[in-house]
């Protein structure tokens, strides 16, 4: 029994490499641990998009299920579940999410 | 509704027993809390896989009642 839900979030994070689950846009964070996670993004320099999950309660409640996860933000990489704000801040703060994403070939070239 | 800092650390206790847990409120609402839990049941698995053992223990009020927890979790050294 497909759940049409979880196929519309799953079709999302394939069709993206970099997918962030938020309250509110990138340009407009509606919540603080959203717009945290959307200033390490933009500060490590990587493209990605964001997904409002207010605009769109099924959604807003069917990421918690798809990640076994209770809270937004949620960040997704390559389809992967990377973690919601406290997991991308102190990965970021090790050093691992920029190692993460450069292994994973989302970083933008450096233009020369 | 809200929940008191006692009463989160007594359900991360009861899925953890050899926890240490450290709590913080932060906004003095009861459901803005700063927590930090250390279980050897953290050893060798990865962070957001500890979360999901901390918000298991929380038995689906993470995210409703309580609104927020930043969670740091880690294993004895």
């Amino acid at each position: 029994m497909s759940n049409p839900v979880f196929d519309r979030i799953q079709a999302d994070i394939s069709a993206n490499p970099v997918v962030l689950f938020m309250k509110g846009t990138p340009v407009f964070p509606q919540c603080g641990f959203s717009a945290r996670v959307v200033q390490i993004l933009s500060h490590v320099g990587v493209p990605f998009k964001g997904v409002n999950v207010l605009e769109d309660m099924e959604i807003r409640e069917g990421i918690k299920a798809f990640a076994n996860w209770p809270t937004i933000p949620q960040l997704y990489v390559k389809g992967e579940f990377v973690g919601g704000c406290d997991i991308v801040t102190e990965m970021f703060q090790s050093g691992e999410l920029q190692t993460l994403l450069e292994d994973n070939g989302v970083m933008p070239k450096a233009t020369a | 509704m809200a929940m008191d800092s006692a009463e989160i650390a007594a359900l991360i206790k009861a899925a953890l027993p050899d926890a240490v847990v450290t709590i913080e409120d932060l906004a003095g609402d009861g459901d803005h809390y700063a927590a930090t839990v250390v279980s050897s049941a953290f050893k060798g698995i990865s962070r957001v896989k500890q979360h999901q053992i901390v918000y298991a223990a929380l038995q689906g009020r993470m995210g409703g009642v309580l609104h927020a927890l930043a969670l740091q979790t880690s294993a004895p050294d």
